[in-house]
């Protein structure tokens, strides 16, 4: 193995070999002095510890302090562009009192049972690893104190941690950390010794507006390693046919011609899944070969005989239709209250509007792409996975290996959003490397089959109705959402949105409306359906913010003052009082929908967008804000329609309240980046279907946003809670309000309505 | 066989003439920097330079590199304004997953050594071939700017 693989598992073997944190107790053998619940007490488990695996909070698994005074900090989530290795990290540093430049982040293997919960997802990381990480920390700066008030024969409470060294101001004494590195190694666990957690005010790294980052210097030299990075001497290279459409499998293949390709060394089957499928491959014929390019000319020469499918005549404009008619009638109640008939009967005006959103395709910057080696009876596995757990159950599985003999090294992530949750990649890797024992074999997906083989964000209908009043306030208020489900990926049958979508900004909508009900009637899904960045926050967002829009308009107000009318008084909405058990599995006591946090949002976006100012014709303002992910965004967008039709976003102001601010650099980049998905998902995202088949294939017939397109301006506001609340999520909660800010900014400008995406030649 | 000069150095290798650049750098000589993202010259994820110039490495023959000199990420770091443009990157706080950024600063580094002080609209132009899904586009224009004042500065 080359150098590059060695860097990979560090991890394991380094720990061990400085293994400077011995003997520091497990979990829940600490008593530390925060504020801070065990939530092992509580009945039902929410946040980080109802999560598979749980979390841990034990420095030795993530703390390593070399002789040379660097401190190794492990990081178990993966990295996808959400700066995670970098935010959680300096959480460690700051509490432990280590100086960020002398940090390297090591990135964990997948093992859960080890690490606690590593499944990146969720915009939960932050959330639910930052009190963990600063107890890694805080107990590792405790235990570096002790170490040095013993060597130096004084009490520990006369000695401190801070930068990077321990001092004792009284002896004008000092010991850098690494010089304590081999002492506090020795040193037992401090149980029932009380650890302090730092004070707001102590922080150097945390909260602090400043541009940290573990990889950047990497990155940009081009050391960093992502999926497709792993080399080794003799190694393979695959490409894989896949079915076309959804359901089909192989039934032949000549293999002749692709194996005339120079460089292309075998061609192989790769067993499918029967439909419903979750992670695993979709199956298809593998031409493996000396070098990538060798393995695609291979492809293109193989003759493949693919079956029939149930999903062959699955073309959207017709499953358009179909969702359109399913919306037409009742469906399953999500959630009700008051008399919607009655309210609709009395209404002074009723208005109706239903909304289309395509299926669109994570496309993230690096295709999947995955490598596998299997040697004497032991199976390692380099891939970009956001879910290294699942990863290394579904590779040990296909290996036919245990678990112990199976081992997932995390690469960096070239962009996840949802669609590097799903091992289907990695497990082509695992069965190429099955047929080449002792070399290293590397699945590379082309972007074709990157955007063929997608888990897709799923498409829908989104149809709803309301009522005003002769004062121009909502009376009733009628969603209903008609979209195939992720659910349907893992059991047949499924025709309904699960809790996990219904309260993304369906069931869960925090407006003060007394007569309202919200319903999803079913339909089937004929193509993989997954979570794409914010999920049915999307549909559900779009529809209900262009629709506050629609009827501020109906009923002759501005759409500011309509809105925070709606929301009505600040108040905290226990989640299951609008029928949500689910609540992004976090506590309904402490996470509350909080209406004056939405409110607040509103008016900081608002007002720093310049909300009300005068605008040059064809230009207007477009307000949306969204609840998601325990977090609240709203977004203003301000925007020219030129003659023609030419769109122009001249500024996009984003106010977001996601609790105490960790890392406000990263949080600022998120919502700059979540800015520009929503503003690509909105103007040209759409993946199509005919015959079965996606008709997309490339970036020139699905577009994303290049930087002409992304605003002149992207201004991000931070907004302090005022009050003591929990973390919130980040990565995906500012995506939601783009799309509908967009849009109801071209009606301000031009007074056409877009109601269904992508808006491509609608303003032509 | 044939020969390619890559980074100032002469590399000998085995490679079909279709074989694009890209793979020919990437999975026969071991550079990794360079990144694949669409194969057909759209995403600029794989550019590099051929005699000063951007190309997409992506669709650019083997072949056709014959006699001139390609410079790829590993060694933009000695060229002053490549130099510059990574230190750029990197203080803006640009990356986010970062696949996309080595094409990226191939192609600002291009720019910036034939147009010392680019306006935004010729930012726009000139990296409008390079997609970041992440969406970095406004620290992109920033970096940029940075890196240009830098370069004038002489820090």
């Amino acid at each position: 193995m080359e150098k590059s693989f060695a860097n990979l598992t560090i991890t394991n073997h380094g720990i061990d070999r400085r293994g400077f944190l011995k003997g520091v107790g497990a979990t829940g053998a600490l008593l530390l002095t925060a504020n801070w619940s065990w939530s092992q007490e509580q009945q039902k488990k929410y946040g980080g510890e109802g999560m598979p695996g749980g979390t841990k909070n034990d420095p030795k698994l993530f703390i390593a302090i070399s002789q040379d005074g660097t401190v190794y900090i492990t990081c178990a989530r993966s990295e996808m562009g959400q700066g995670i290795r970098t935010s959680l990290a300096l959480v460690v540093a700051d509490e432990m009192e280590a100086d960020w430049e002398k940090c390297r982040v090591v990135q964990a293997e997948g093992d859960e049972e080890r690490y606690g919960n590593q499944n990146t997802d969720g915009s939960r990381s932050m959330r639910h690893w930052y009190e963990p990480m600063r107890q890694c920390g805080a107990v590792a700066r405790a235990m570096l104190e002790q170490a040095a008030s013993r060597g130096w024969g004084v009490d520990h409470e006369d000695v401190r941690a801070t930068k990077h060294s321990v001092v004792f101001p009284r002896g004008r004494r000092r010991a850098g950390f690494g010089e304590l590195a081999e002492a506090v190694a020795r040193l037992p666990v401090p149980m029932g010794s009380a650890i302090r957690l730092k004070r707001s005010n102590e922080f150097r790294y945390i909260g602090k507006e400043q541009t940290l980052s573990a990889d950047g210097e990497d990155i940009v030299s081009g050391k960093a390693t992502y999926g497709a990075d792993l080399r080794s001497v003799g190694m393979v290279y695959a490409v894989v046919s896949r079915p076309p459409v959804f359901g089909s499998k192989a039934t032949s293949y000549d293999a002749d011609a692709a194996m005339n390709v120079k460089g292309v060394i075998k061609v192989m089957e790769i067993e499918g899944t029967v439909v419903p499928s979750e992670f695993k491959p979709l199956g298809g014929i593998a031409v493996v070969a000396e070098n990538t390019w060798a393995a695609m000319k291979g492809r293109e020469a193989l003759k493949v005989e693919w079956s029939d499918s149930p999903n062959d005549q699955y073309e959207s404009q017709h499953y358009r239709r179909q969702m359109e008619e399913v919306a037409k009638k009742r469906g399953k109640e999500i959630r009700a209250h008051g008399d919607l008939e009655d309210a609709f009967a009395k209404a002074k005006k009723k208005h109706a509007a239903t909304y289309y959103l395509p299926h669109v395709a994570h496309a993230p910057m690096e295709p999947p792409a995955a490598t596998a080696l299997l040697k004497d009876d032991f199976l390692e596995v380099w891939a970009p996975t956001q879910a290294p757990q699942a990863a290394r159950t579904h590779a040990a599985e296909r290996a036919g290996l245990p678990l112990e003999k199976t081992r997932v090294n995390v690469t960096l992530l070239g962009g996840g959003f949802g669609r590097k949750s799903k091992a289907d990649f990695i497990n082509e890797a695992v069965e190429v490397a099955k047929a080449f024992p002792g070399k290293a074999a590397r699945v590379q997906w082309t972007r074709e089959d990157d955007l063929r083989h997608d888990y897709l964000h799923t498409v829908s209908i989104e149809h709803l109705e309301a009522s005003l009043s002769s004062r121009g306030k909502v009376t009733g208020w009628l969603h209903r959402s008609v979209a195939p489900t992720i659910m349907s990926i893992f059991a047949p049958d499924q025709r309904n949105q699960a809790a996990f979508e219904s309260n993304m900004g369906h069931g869960n909508v925090p407006f003060a409306i007394p007569n309202l009900r919200i319903e999803n009637p079913g339909i089937d899904a004929h193509t993989r359906i997954g979570w794409f960045r914010s999920v049915s926050n999307i549909p559900h967002g779009f529809a209900a913010q262009s629709f506050v829009s629609e009827l501020a308009a109906e009923a002759g107000k501005d759409h500011l003052r309509f809105y925070l009318d709606l929301l009505g008084e600040d108040r905290e909405i226990d989640p299951r009082s609008m029928n949500d058990g689910w609540n992004h599995g976090e506590n309904p006591e402490t996470y509350p929908v909080d209406t004056g946090r939405l409110r607040k949002v509103i008016e900081t976006a608002a007002k720093e967008a310049g909300w009300g100012k005068r605008m040059r014709k064809r230009r207007g303002l477009g307000l949306a804000a969204h609840y998601s992910f325990v977090s609240y965004v709203a977004t203003v967008l301000d925007v020219e329609v030129k003659k023609g039709g030419e769109l122009v976003i001249h500024k996009a102001t984003m106010a977001i309240d996601c609790g105490p601010q960790i890392n406000p650099d990263r949080i600022r980049s998120q919502m700059e980046g979540s800015c520009i998905m929503g503003i690509g998902l909105a103007t040209t995202g759409e993946i199509s279907f005919d015959k079965g088949a996606p008709k997309q294939s490339n970036f020139h017939d699905y577009q994303v946003p290049r930087i002409p397109q992304a605003p002149k301006e992207i201004a991000v506001h931070l907004v302090d809670p005022g009050k003591e609340v929990e973390l919130g999520g980040v990565g995906e909660p500012g995506v939601p309000p783009v799309a509908p800010a967009l849009c109801n900014a071209i009606h301000a400008a031009t007074g056409k309505r877009i109601r269904s995406l992508p808006i491509g030649e609608q303003l032509t | 066989m044939r020969t390619i000069r890559l980074n100032g150095e002469e590399h000998r290798l085995d490679a079909p003439d279709d074989m694009p650049l890209l793979w020919a750098i990437r999975d026969i000589l071991g550079f990794t920097g360079t990144k694949f993202g669409c194969g057909m010259g759209l995403c600029g994820a794989c550019t590099m330079h051929m005699d000063g110039q951007p190309i997409r490495s992506c669709v650019t023959p083997i072949s056709a590199t014959e006699g001139r000199e390609i410079t790829t990420i590993e060694a933009i770091s000695k060229d002053s304004v490549g130099e510059k443009v990574q230190q750029a990157w990197v203080k803006v706080g640009v990356p986010q997953c970062g696949y996309c950024q080595c094409g990226q600063v191939m192609s600002a580094t291009a720019l910036l050594s034939r147009k010392s002080s680019p306006k935004d609209s010729e930012i726009d132009e000139a990296m409008s071939g390079n997609i970041c899904r992440c969406g970095t586009y406004s620290r992109i224009r920033k970096a940029i700017h940075t890196a240009s004042a830098d370069l004038k500065g002489g820090t």
